[in-house]
């Protein structure tokens, strides 16, 4: 019975005729089938139920808000006053969290997109033997390290170091140069340690190893033959990569890049230690930033269950949970894109 | 005396080892300019490598060793002022399965001038130019023309390996190596293939492996026999065939081993 070599494919493939079959006699994989069938199918749907789930819990949270909140200020003011006090009334601006998360994102993919693409090329096409394997390890246990962790190095030894290097004394012409290029705030003419720059790139180093071997697996995965067909017409290895692998792997190093970046809007921990956390639009690249992760760590516990401050935090949650559909309903179109203008 | 004889490819005592295996053992072959060659012999006996040779390409995998001499029109291609680049312009390769880039057929054959010359020089209407003529020359350009912006890998078999030795043409190489150019192509795709081999030769040398002693004996002017690595026989297809001088070869022929 060939049935008997292959009865998960065949109950995936075609229940119907699986279950008629059953009828007519009994058979171990047969009447195990119904049940692997259900198991199987609910282990697919469990992923749409959670989503379901997640969404309807924040939203719930969420939703005795949703009519009393000033949307405006909601989007357009920086001002973020949760607890009010006398002469400075409650407001939820959270425009400056929004800019925080984009700018921090922004720059984090600036950085690790290059890196993280050129990474995988030279693991894939370029590094051989012990230096590839290393490199592999090494990429993975980068991707292992704690968020929290990374904060730290954002804290400790980024943070001083980016200060160290962007702070000029005011009124000196170095200073004028940062605070006209904007890479010191105008203020002071001087820069602080943990800031936009610095969650940034801390970013990217998280970034970096999500890209990195994701973007190898979709170089790994161009079949041998195209490079030898370049090779054979006279390519170099360069003129390869950027003729022949990069559209041939194409949705593949998107979707890397769309995780990286997915990777950094939710990063929480590092960026309330690297941002410097701090409510305020930045003027100038060393100006510490708030994101919205970090502000719904921060505040959370600090809320009473259910007041309006509580209830705002679960839609700065709503807010980051579309912002994170839509980048990935984004990657899809435009990969669909792609693949259509592939065809035409 | 009659004219010399030209000849496209010498080797002499082509030693290949993958890692510790010895592949090829002391080939030395003279290859006729402007004549179909026909590369035969069992399965692992060398002949795809020995073809790779020609282009160097199998030094992408850096366990192999090559030693010997190979001259093309008269320049051995492992001396150090050689540039493979160059090399790979004037030696073309067909692989035993079709493999056009994953681009557009324009740029499939566009895409040798677009590495090998400056930007300046690949004006719009040189390269049009160019895709016509090639396509011209395999006849695919009454299929295709109004297609060149389909992607090529979704061309059937047949036109895909036509259009793997059409990009080889704008770069006007003088030798065309085909490694069983035929063998994921159907009857009717094979006989494409060898009449364009037909119409090909004489402006081109054509090096052919084929594991289907039909085509050899049809479409090749010469034949060469190999077996585990060692050249055993080379003369002209008809001879091969009809009186093979090495018995292993004549036991080969007439199929006792394949
Ligand atoms: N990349 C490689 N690495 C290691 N050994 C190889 C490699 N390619 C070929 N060989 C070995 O070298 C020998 C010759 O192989 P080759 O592919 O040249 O044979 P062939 O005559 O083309 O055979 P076929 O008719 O099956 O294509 C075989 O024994 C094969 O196992
Ligand atoms: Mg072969």
């Amino acid at each position: 019975m060939a049935r008997l070599a292959a009865p998960l494919d065949s109950l995936l493939v075609m229940p119907e005729q699986v279950t008629n079959k059953s009828k007519r006699k009994f058979n171990f994989f047969d009447s195990i089938e119904k049940p692997t069938e259900w198991f199987i199918r609910l282990c697919g749907w469990s992923s749409i139920i959670g989503i379901a789930a997640i969404f309807l819990f924040i939203f719930k949270e969420a939703a005795p808000m949703l009519p009393r909140l000033d949307w405006v200020t909601f989007f357009t003011s920086p001002r973020w006053i949760p607890n009010p006090a006398p002469g400075n009334p409650a407001s939820f601006g959270a425009l400056a969290l929004l800019v925080g998360t984009f700018t921090t994102t922004f720059i984090a993919l600036i950085i690790a997109v290059p890196v993280g693409l050129g990474a995988a090329v030279y693991i894939s096409e370029f590094a051989k033997g012990k230096v590839k394997e290393t490199l592999k390890v090494v990429i993975e246990l980068l991707a292992a390290i704690p968020s929290i962790v990374w904060g730290f190095i954002g804290l400790m030894v980024l943070g001083p170091l980016i200060k160290t290097v962007f702070t000029a004394a005011p009124g000196s012409w170095w200073g004028q140069v940062m605070v006209t290029l904007h890479l010191a705030s105008a203020e002071t003419g001087a820069a602080q340690g943990t800031n936009l720059l610095t969650g940034g790139v801390i970013l990217a180093l998280m970034a970096v190893p999500v890209i990195v071997s994701l973007s190898e697996d979709a170089l790994r995965a161009v079949p041998d033959s195209f490079r030898e067909a370049a090779l054979a017409l006279g390519a170099n290895p360069w003129e390869t990569v950027r003729r022949v692998l990069f559209p041939a792997a194409r949705n593949g190093l998107l979707a890397a890049c769309m995780l990286g970046m997915g990777r950094a809007v939710g990063e929480t921990m590092a960026v309330l230690l690297a941002t410097g956390h701090n409510n305020r639009i930045p003027a100038a690249l060393t100006d510490p930033v708030r994101t919205m992760t970090a502000t719904i760590a921060a505040e959370m516990g600090e809320t009473v269950f259910g007041d309006p401050h509580y209830r705002v935090l679960f839609i700065l949650g709503i807010v980051l949970f579309a912002i994170t559909c839509s980048i990935n309903v984004a990657s899809d179109l435009i990969i669909k894109g792609v693949k259509k203008a592939n065809k035409a | 005396m009659s004219a010399p004889v030209q000849h496209c490819i010498t080797t002499k005592d082509v030693c290949l080892w993958y890692a510790k295996f010895q592949a090829l053992i002391n080939v030395t072959v003279n290859i006729k300019q402007g004549k179909i060659t026909s590369l035969i012999g069992p399965s692992g006996c060398g002949k795809t490598t020995l073809l790779r040779c020609f282009n160097r390409i199998n030094e992408r995998y850096d366990y192999v060793t090559t030693r010997g001499e190979i001259k093309i029109l008269g320049k051995n291609i492992y001396d150090e002022d050689v540039s493979l680049i160059e090399l790979r312009k004037k030696v073309g390769m067909v692989f035993q399965r079709p493999n056009p880039l994953p681009i557009s057929v324009y740029e499939n054959i566009v895409f040798g001038l677009r590495i090998h010359h400056e930007r300046s020089a690949t004006k719009q209407s040189v390269l049009d130019e160019a895709v016509e003529k090639a396509l011209t020359e395999v006849r695919l350009w009454d299929d295709l023309k109004d297609r060149l912006d389909t992607k090529a890998t979704t061309l059937q078999l047949e036109q895909q390996q036509k259009l793997c030795i059409a990009r080889l043409l704008p770069l006007k190489p003088d030798i065309i190596l085909m490694d069983e150019p035929c063998s994921a192509l159907d009857v009717e795709g094979t006989r494409a293939i060898e009449e364009l081999m037909f119409e090909l030769k004489g402006r081109y040398s054509i090096v052919i492996v084929t594991h289907n002693m039909a085509q050899a004996r049809r479409a090749s002017d010469e034949c060469i026999f190999m077996l585990m690595g060692e050249l055993v026989e080379h003369t002209r297809t008809e001879d091969l065939f009809l009186t093979p001088k090495n018995p292993k070869t004549a036991e080969y022929i007439e199929g006792r081993y394949g």
